[in-house]
């Protein structure tokens, strides 16, 4: 209870508890940033996480050279720090003359717009999925769990690969394997939460009272079962982001010269040994991103899901 | 107990149903003609393609095939190879071995080195070695790891020069498998020196392997041992006057671990994937890198049947899984 007395300390005055829809909004974002505010490692991941974003939108703003412009005068310069480094190109350039710091710059909008694209296309189709198995039950549910199960029964990767060479090598069609595979956890989280929420006495009461049942799945169940699947959702963005860059270093996401992190690790392949700096850098972006993401998902379920806290 | 393993036992039917049309249908699904594929560059004449569709059975309904297709996998027989020629199970069953054996390596890694770590993180909670812990395994649960085998190369395999880059065993020795377990088998040709090859060649990938399990692992022991070290029957075997070590590893431990077997055995699935990327990498020949490499090949019997063979190995495991948490905990065997 001392969060709440924080609050009341912080507001100066006792509230006489939220009246308006907007001030319970405010109390419920208020309370949550308390909570997430605690894990020092989540504020850290949203900071980081925030620089990526401005990068991102930056990124033309930021990058000193085009992404794929081509030198044939600088190949595999070593990054400022190495013997031969130079300014122009802080992080070194790669085999046919791309510098690599501008490349690794514009590859975090295609990282976001990755983890964006599959999180939104998994996120809808498993809660809606999810909704209908949880909220009709019988031979539907039966049916939709038994497609989950078979999604669920390959290694995801295996998956993603097997329907990119079906869909064709592609950033597009990666993002849809990936979405694909993901979705079987929304929708089992979402049939589960309903399946708890579903016999409340709200919900019993909207329906006595004439709610319809697309009423009652989306505006009455829905938003109380939202907490977990934020949290997965943080989870799939980040898993979405190493997915596709896995399938991009398998040769199958986005193809060559686009700068996506996966697929410059794949070009740098064999030159590990000779210029270590084309691989080390695209993989520690990768890595940079997807653990603040994690630690905000980690923040995220301590913040909503008081019964997953890690106390 | 019996029902309940009747029933995971019923309720897999289904699944595998759907996971051999799911097979079924990637392989029609595929862009390009199987048969053409076969021809290779030279092309055929109209006769021989008849001749070839009918061979295969592809001028049939997709129904009969299907059936076709279901008969065979019930004898034993997934097809054979369009590239090899050979059949699909026995290719399976020769590169099996080295994807076991480096799972193997890298689940015993991950548990030997997860479950100590998230042990200790849990009893010496907020300090700056569950920081540590913690942070390690974050890290370790969002590595890239086709990117941590690449870096572990470069310092291990190039600066150092410690551990080979890539195979399983040096190419000086040479010996029939027995097992296929290739530590197992270059302690029994008796060769020297073969058997360290064999250990040198497996490190870099088991701890590639290892990476990612290790960390969940490690996450999911802390707070399942958390949770538990909150119980009255720990308070009450502390308060008893009990050692602390005695308390932790007899009381707490045992029944932190129940979750944790879970985990573990969920992690197969993970494996596989993981296999997939760090046997590319490593060029370790194992199952992973032969799906790989038949979906570039557009090996589609190989793709289909192994696809098939590896969902089946992973729901097997997941039905023991289950079955060994009823054992141990008779609480959810309703």
């Amino acid at each position: 209870m001392v969060h709440i007395e924080a609050q009341e300390a912080a507001a100066g005055t006792k509230p006489a508890g939220p009246t308006t829809a907007w001030a319970m909004r405010g109390a419920m974002l208020r309370e949550f940033w308390f909570y997430f505010r605690q894990n020092r490692g989540a504020v850290i991941g949203l900071a980081i996480f925030t620089i990526v974003v401005l990068i991102a939108v930056l990124a033309p703003l930021l990058a000193p050279h085009s992404p794929t412009l081509q030198n044939r005068d600088a190949l595999l310069l070593p990054p400022i720090w190495a013997d031969g480094g130079s300014w122009t190109y802080a992080l070194g350039t790669d085999a046919v003359g791309r510098d690599i710091l501008s490349r690794l710059i514009y590859g975090a909008r295609f990282s976001l717009f990755i983890g964006v694209v599959v999180v939104t296309l998994s996120v809808t189709v498993g809660v809606v999925v999810g909704l209908i198995a949880g909220f009709f039950g019988g031979w539907i549910d039966t049916a939709i769990m038994r497609v989950m199960d078979v999604i669920l029964a390959f290694p995801s990767l295996l998956l993603a690969l097997v329907l990119v060479a079906i869909l064709g090598p592609g950033l597009m069609n990666a993002m849809i394997a990936i979405a694909l595979i993901l979705q079987p956890h929304f929708v089992r989280l979402t049939r589960a939460s309903v399946l708890s929420e579903r016999n409340r006495e709200y919900v019993i009461s909207a329906r006595v009272a004439g709610a319809s049942k697309l009423r009652l799945m989306f505006v009455t169940i829905l938003p109380n079962c939202l907490a977990p699947l934020i949290v997965q959702a943080t989870l799939a963005f980040s898993n979405a982001i190493l997915d596709a860059a896995a399938l991009g270093f398998l040769g199958m996401g986005a193809q060559p010269p686009t700068p996506e992190w996966g697929t410059m690790l794949a070009e740098a392949r064999e030159f590990i040994l000779r210029a270590p700096w084309v691989v080390t850098f695209p993989g520690l972006a990768i890595l940079v991103t997807v653990l603040a993401i994690n630690l905000m998902g980690d923040g995220l379920r301590d913040a909503l899901d008081p019964k997953l806290k890690q106390s | 107990m019996l029902r309940f393993f009747l029933y995971r036992v019923a309720l897999l039917i289904p699944t595998f149903i759907g996971v051999s049309i799911v097979a079924f249908a990637f392989i029609r699904l595929l862009p390009g003609d199987p048969i053409m594929l076969l021809a290779g560059e030279r092309g055929m004449s109209a006769e021989r393609y008849q001749e070839l569709q009918a061979v295969y059975g592809f001028d049939r309904p997709y129904l009969v095939q299907y059936f076709d297709y279901a008969w065979g996998i019930l004898q034993g027989d997934f097809g054979q190879s369009i590239v090899t020629k050979r059949p699909v199970l026995e290719e399976f069953f020769t590169l099996f071995p080295a994807t076991i054996e480096l799972s193997l390596c890298a689940i015993i890694l991950a548990v030997g080195i997860g479950i100590p770590a998230g042990v200790l993180a849990a009893v010496k909670r907020g300090s700056w070695l569950d920081q540590t812990i913690m942070g390690a395994a974050l890290t370790g649960y969002s590595m890239p790891i086709f990117w941590w085998g690449l870096l572990l190369i470069i310092f291990f395999s190039g600066t150092l020069g410690w551990t080979p880059v890539s195979g399983r065993i040096s190419l000086l020795y040479y010996f029939e498998p027995v097992t296929g377990f290739m530590l197992i088998d270059s302690l029994l040709s008796g060769q020297a020196g073969a058997f360290k090859s064999a250990v040198s060649h497996l490190i870099l990938p088991t701890v590639v392997l290892a990476t990612i399990p290790l960390a969940v692992i490690a996450r999911q022991t802390r707070s399942a041992m958390l949770e538990v070290l909150g119980e009255d029957y720990v308070r009450t075997a502390r308060s008893k006057g009990l050692a602390p070590r005695r308390v932790i590893g007899l009381h707490a431990l045992r029944n932190a671990l129940i979750p944790v077997v879970t985990t573990i055995g969920l992690q197969v699935g993970v494996l596989l994937a993981g296999a997939i990327l760090t046997e590319t990498i490593f060029s370790w020949p194992g199952i992973g890198k032969w799906m790989v490499d038949s979906v570039f090949k557009r090996d589609y019997a190989v793709v289909q049947g192994g696809l098939l063979l590896i969902a089946s190995l992973i729901m097997i495991v997941n039905l023991l899984v289950d079955v060994l948490y009823g054992l141990i905990n008779p609480r959810i065997r309703k």
